[in-house]
């Protein structure tokens, strides 16, 4: 199968089980509601190394913020949903509290939930108050610039991470071009988000490695300058390969997320896109490039 | 604070409709007229639920032409401005009270929604807990405040005035949501404990007198407040933007945002403790 040229391989992306998050952070502008977002959501590519993975989203169209301010979402992925209460503790605490004008709502409905607000408010040493307003309790925290305002508890739900796929070029010029495409027209999918730096990995992984206690490693076979050392699985003429991790509230998200991604990466100067997986047995979700393509 | 856009309930007909046969300054006390007590009777049924004419035990059919059943939609209508306790205790459907209405509407509410197209007399949604009580007109003294004795009034719902009120509204509040379009009467929220009084109009002189905590917020003119409260800061408080965006998104005020300017906030009352909090528009900007 071909798109624009491109061949779409016959294989699939494999994703795994995580826990979602959506915070809705607003700030006296959009410049500051964003600010704390990114904030909120830097150093969280991936859950090996930083405990969780996170991105920011624009609001979804229609959607208004409970202060009526401007506002950014941020989706937050953690292993459990343990984790997700210790992340979001420090992630609220130390970049949105800490940013200026800014607030700090839930954005999912869920039926599970973790408490924030409701241990950050301690913070406030006693003069913290709450409001409770349409069943949802908001603490205010006494800060410098005002107050801090957040929301009690955040909903959390079971989501999907790590769905992904790699498009390989001639050159380092045509995947940026095709991964910056793809990226674009990935944030405009509400629910999903691609948690590296600028939507794009170039250091992809694998599960193996030849020292002891170094669990995963490059992803050598798609690393253009070790043809002929290792055994590649590049073709004649890829230079450049990138990648791009979506994680999602939903399946359906990260599905359609990495159909439009796919459609807006076939490129001049694409020759491939592929998925990486583990056989299948690992991850619960598999998303099949081919499938996704011809929805 | 704009007025009330549309609160009130423009029903279909369907439901129970009660409608005050005749005019009398006797006061009747008509705890029977609420959706929970309409719960799988028929109109007969309805008819012969008890009421007390003034000192005389009637029936709601005395009273009231009866027409229709069921509990989600009821109607009344009529001379009621000595009809006491509609909707006491209430905790579902809605009530709508075409006119003017007696004291103790809502009181002890738990949920459901009251509209009175009208005024409402004294004590409205005193103790109520739950639910949306509503009143287009004026309303009188004691709104969502405490009986004599008790230490807490409301404890929950919100209550929207569109015109007036009377003395010591939110009185001995302890938790939920009283809107005032107009103007307060004295000790707007005197002894409160907790939850939130919003006036739109002027408010009324002494107001948190001995509160302890809460939120009183004027959003036009204010008197000067007692000693007991102290100077904090202006700012433009977040949570106040939450409340409005909230209030605007029920259809019960038009102005979605703070007007202009920004809030003196004044902690008090130091006699109580003074972790409570009387936000006023700050006149000079």
């Amino acid at each position: 199968m071909h798109i624009n040229g491109v061949e779409i391989e016959d294989t699939f992306a494999e994703a795994f089980g995580m826990w979602g998050a959506r915070l809705i952070v607003t700030g006296d502008d959009l410049d500051w509601a964003r600010i704390a977002a990114e904030a909120a959501t830097g150093f969280a590519t991936s859950i090996i190394g930083c405990g969780c993975e996170a991105g920011t989203n624009d609001l979804a169209p229609g959607e208004r913020t409970l202060d009526g301010r401007p506002g950014v979402a941020a989706l937050v992925f953690a292993t459990s949903r343990k984790n997700m209460e210790a992340v979001l503790l420090q992630r609220v605490g130390q970049a949105v509290m800490t940013c200026a004008t800014s607030a700090c709502y839930n954005g999912l409905v869920a039926d599970e939930k973790v408490r924030i607000g409701g241990k950050l408010r301690y913070f406030g040493d006693g003069f913290q108050r709450s409001k409770l307003l349409d069943g949802r309790r908001l603490w205010r925290v006494p800060v410098m610039d005002g107050e801090f305002v957040v929301e009690e508890s955040f909903g959390v739900v079971r989501a999907v991470g790590g769905g992904n796929f790699f498009m390989m070029a001639r050159s380092l010029a045509a995947a940026l071009a095709a991964a910056r495409a793809a990226v674009a027209a990935m944030r405009a999918v509400p629910g999903a988000v691609m948690p590296f730096p600028g939507g794009v990995v170039r250091s992809g992984s694998k599960i193996s490695s030849r020292y002891k206690g170094q669990q995963v490693s490059s992803n050598t076979p798609y690393c253009p300058t070790l043809r002929g050392q290792e055994d590649s699985a590049l073709r004649e003429g890829e230079n450049a390969v990138l990648e791009i991790v979506i994680d999602g509230l939903t399946e359906a998200a990260v599905a359609e997320a990495m159909r439009v991604g796919i459609a807006a990466a076939c490129l001049p100067g694409v020759t491939r896109i592929s998925a990486g997986n583990y056989g299948g047995s690992l991850g619960q979700f598999h998303f099949a490039l081919r499938e996704l393509v011809n929805q | 604070m704009g007025c009330i856009a549309c609160a009130a309930l423009v029903l279909d007909g369907a439901g129970v409709t009660l409608k005050r046969k005749e005019s009398s300054p006797i006061p009747v006390e008509a705890d029977a007229i609420c959706p929970d007590r309409f719960v799988g009777r028929g109109q007969t049924e309805i008819a012969e639920l008890p009421a007390y004419y003034g000192r005389r035990k009637v029936t709601l059919g005395d009273l009231f032409e009866v027409e229709g059943a069921g509990a989600d939609n009821v109607t009344v209508s009529g001379d009621l401005k000595a009809v006491k306790k509609i909707g006491l205790g209430m905790s579902m459907g809605r009530l709508t009270v075409r006119g003017d209405v007696g004291p103790h509407l809502g009181a002890y509410m738990t949920g459901g929604e009251i509209v009175v197209e009208g005024a409402a007399g004294d004590w409205a949604g005193a103790h109520m807990s739950g639910g949306r009580i509503v009143v287009r007109g004026d309303a009188g003294h004691f709104v969502g405040g405490a009986y004599s004795g008790e230490p807490r009034g409301m404890r929950g719902g919100t209550i929207v005035v569109g015109g007036n009120a009377g003395r010591e509204v939110g009185a001995r509040l302890r938790r939920g949501l009283i809107v005032v379009l107009g103007d307060t009467g004295e000790f707007t929220g005197a002894g409160m404990l907790a939850g939130s009084v919003f006036v739109g109009g002027r408010l009324g002189g002494r107001p948190g007198a001995g509160m302890k905590r809460g939120t009183i917020v004027a959003f036009g003119e204010a008197p000067e407040l007692l000693p007991t409260f102290r100077y904090a800061c202006s700012y433009r408080p977040v949570f106040l933007q939450c409340y409005l965006r909230s209030l605007e998104a029920s259809g019960l005020i038009e102005s979605p945002g703070l007007p202009d300017g920004e809030l003196r906030r004044y902690v008090g009352d130091m006699n109580s403790g003074g972790r409570g909090e009387v936000l006023v528009r700050d006149q000079s900007q």
